[in-house]
């Protein structure tokens, strides 16, 4: 077991960081009118945990009984679509994002279904349902639009948690209904404490020094931090303050291609870079993510004069891989202009 | 149907009902949690606020007990769907309601073949009649009402498929448009309808409708928590009502024995507003003097900002408020920034990664002001 899972806190007390957020979840769990929530913020804060653990709150032990169910779901141009659903006897968890297009469906047919029957053990604490939507930020307006009268109607059996990373793409009227609920990412000093809290229980030993390190490496995001950790100690037998901590491969192969592209500003390495991308790709490493990192990359070894105008550029890129089909015309777009606009400032030219 | 046409008795029994109306307003069940958006819903015209034109109107239509076919539109929050409910309750009861009005929103499968079918179907009914209890109380005029609710996002041809329908069946059959956008309802069906447009609820008015909820449901708040409420809501009584229940059920727990004030922050912090200083710090670190780089602090707050999860979304609109109103910025530079921002805004709504957008967007920002 990863250490991630095997620390990852179950109750709303035992939670490191955030306390306020951890009282008052614990309160609204309490009160017996629990709203809407949306949950958001950056990834590896610490969503799912805190929302397992409200969830464990307002039911007790049973909701970590869970099973995976298979269902059938049919369009209205009947096709059959299969869709994984997430079960315990009191809540229900989604990622409707999964079946791309056709989300409206399940969000339509099961929300109903779900929301027109009562809570079927009398013993349990709350008379509702919980249904978790993941990844709500991706889905279509359609089914957000299907949300909005659901939420009202079936609210005395039905009460939803969506999880996104970000609001944006969450239309005005689920936004009004809900509770926003904001996670942080932890601060380096949280970080630190919980890498420590890790150590002790694994009996690792374990400097302040090596912790502000690996808390700062991982960019604040609680997820790779522990990971990282838990890679230091697989790889290395005695672990010293500045001991290496190793980057995952896909960091390395893109630190590589921005050093590649530096050296050689030349259409030639255009071609050379393109099969590294591909070996990205193909290693279902996102677009955004290489061209964000490979930005950053490039952008700490250049002068200052250029960062904006470079900065300017990737957010055009990234914007067309999105509007985009093929993600590697804009990857391959981007370092093209990349060296123009690097070449055209050594040689003195306007850019 | 003969006290149809009797305009004093009906009036004195609507008067009658307003009186009782009052009682009427708290839940069946104390005990059972019912959102207050749900709770204080208006149950006649009269409760509807700050809509006065169309309330007007309707009153009217009402006594003439003629109704045309109806488009309401406006932002959302401003009390469409409330009013066509008051208006069907206060013209049939409660309980003939059931078989009069059909309701149909986006969470219903509302393509072509339900309109060619359902909608139909219902349309082609003939009218009930009312028991002789039921018209004395209420108007009950011949003839029933659909309402559909966010028509702007049916389809182009099950909105076709209506034009039709809406004439043949228009003797026993009236139809209900609710939308955000009138512009997606195409046209001929808008050409048939009368069309009612819901303003944002002006400051005053959702005041006291928030005030005296918060009486009702034994709120305590700081001086100023209202303002703040109308202030993030944006003429949104909806959203104001859901952010000051959510608001009273973080302070208000109950395993606590002494309810605590709402505070102006706890609002803030509800509806997702980033504190000013945030975006002060931003702004200063755009405006750095000339020939100095303002990257590296740029970037490092812009992955803080990130970081702590706010939305870009939040950012680009604060920012936004902030440039605009600054009178020590240029007209000139104006133009530049809201371009940039159109741009910016546009790139997010297409799912554009966060933190690139919003760190371009400070950039270039901090490149026109130092242009400047």
């Amino acid at each position: 077991m990863l250490l991630v899972d095997k620390h990852r806190p179950r109750k709303l007390e035992a939670l490191h960081y955030h306390q306020g957020l951890s009282s008052r979840l614990k309160a609204l769990a309490n009160s017996g009118d629990f709203p809407h929530l949306l949950v958001y913020g950056p990834s590896g804060a610490g969503k799912k945990t805190r929302i397992v653990a409200t969830l464990k709150e307002l039911y007790g032990p049973g909701v970590e009984k869970i099973k995976i169910d298979s269902r059938v779901f049919m369009t209205t141009t009947n096709r059959k679509i299969e869709f994984n659903i997430v079960a315990s006897v009191y809540h229900i968890e989604i990622t409707p994002s999964d079946v791309g297009n056709h989300d409206r469906v399940i969000i339509q047919s099961l929300l109903k279904e779900i929301g027109q029957t009562q809570q079927v053990d009398i013993a349990a604490k709350q008379k509702f349902k919980v249904v978790v939507i993941n990844e709500a930020d991706h889905l279509t307006r359609d089914a957000q639009a299907a949300l909005r009268r659901t939420m009202e109607k079936y609210s005395p059996n039905l009460r939803l948690i969506l999880i996104a990373n970000s609001t944006a793409n969450i239309i005005a009227p689920i936004k009004s209904r809900t509770l926003l609920i904001r996670v942080a990412a932890p601060t380096i000093d949280e970080m630190v404490g919980v890498l420590k809290h890790v150590a002790e229980l694994e009996r690792f030993e374990f400097s302040d020094k090596l912790a502000r390190r690996v808390a700062e490496e991982s960019g604040r995001n609680l997820r790779r931090a522990l990971l990282m950790f838990e890679a230091l100690y697989a790889q290395n037998e005695v672990v010293k303050d500045n001991t290496p901590i190793p980057p995952p491969d896909y960091e390395t192969l893109i630190g590589q291609i921005a050093d590649e592209l530096l050296a050689d500003h030349s259409p030639a390495r255009i071609l050379l870079v393109r099969a590294k991308f591909y070996d990205l790709l193909t290693h279902c490493i996102p677009a955004t993510v290489i061209l964000k990192l490979l930005t950053f990359r490039l952008v700490a070894k250049i002068d200052d004069v250029l960062k904006a105008e470079v900065i300017k550029w990737a957010a055009f890129y990234e914007h067309r891989i999105h509007l985009g089909s093929k993600v590697i015309f804009h990857l391959e777009a981007f370092v093209a202009k990349f060296l123009r606009i690097l070449e055209s400032y050594l040689m003195g030219m306007e850019f | 149907m003969a006290s149809f046409f009797d305009l004093a008795g009906r009036r004195a029994v609507a008067a009658a009902a307003q009186n009782s109306a009052v009682p009427s307003t708290k839940a069946k069940d104390p005990n059972r949690p019912v959102p207050w958006v749900e709770k204080y819903r208006p149950k006649n015209l009269n409760d509807v606020s700050a809509q006065d034109h169309t309330i007007s109107v309707l009153k009217r239509t009402l006594q003439s007990s003629n109704l045309p076919h109806m488009l309401f539109y406006g932002p959302p929050g401003t009390g469409k769907t409330s009013t066509v409910l008051a208006l069907a309750k206060e013209l049939y009861g409660p309980e003939l309601m059931k078989s009069r009005v059909l309701e149909l929103n986006a969470s219903d499968e509302r393509g072509i073949s339900i309109v060619r079918e359902k909608v139909k179907n219902f349309a082609r009914i003939t009218v009930s009649t009312a028991s002789s209890t039921q018209s004395s109380n209420y108007p009950c005029p011949p003839y029933k009402i659909i309402i559909l609710d966010e028509a702007d996002s049916m389809t182009q041809d099950a909105q076709s498929a209506l034009r039709r329908t809406m004439e043949t069946y228009s003797k026993i059959t009236r139809f209900c448009l609710i939308c955000n956008y009138v512009t997606r309802i195409i046209d001929p069906l808008a050409s048939r309808c009368s069309k009612f447009r819901f303003k944002p609820l002006d400051e005053e008015n959702a005041k006291l409708r928030l005030e005296e909820i918060a009486k009702m449901e034994n709120v305590e708040y700081e001086d100023g928590v209202i303002d703040a409420l109308i202030k993030v809501s944006e003429g949104d009584l909806r959203k104001a009502i859901t952010y000051l229940q959510s608001a009273a059920r973080l302070h208000n727990p109950i395993i606590r024995p002494k309810p605590k004030k709402i505070t102006v922050k706890s609002i803030q912090e509800i509806a997702g507003v980033i504190p000013d200083q945030t975006i002060d710090k931003l702004l200063e670190a755009c405006e750095l003097e000339k020939g100095k780089s303002a990257y590296s602090e740029i970037s490092r707050l812009v992955q803080d900002i990130v970081a702590d999860g706010w939305s870009a979304g939040q950012v680009v609109f604060q920012l936004y408020n902030k440039l605009v109103f600054n009178d020590e910025v240029t007209a000139e530079q104006k133009n530049d920034i809201v371009l940039i921002f159109s741009e910016v805004d546009k790139r997010l709504v297409d799912g554009s990664d966060e933190h690139l957008q919003i760190l371009d967007l400070a950039l270039r920002i901090s490149e026109v002001l130092a242009k400047g």
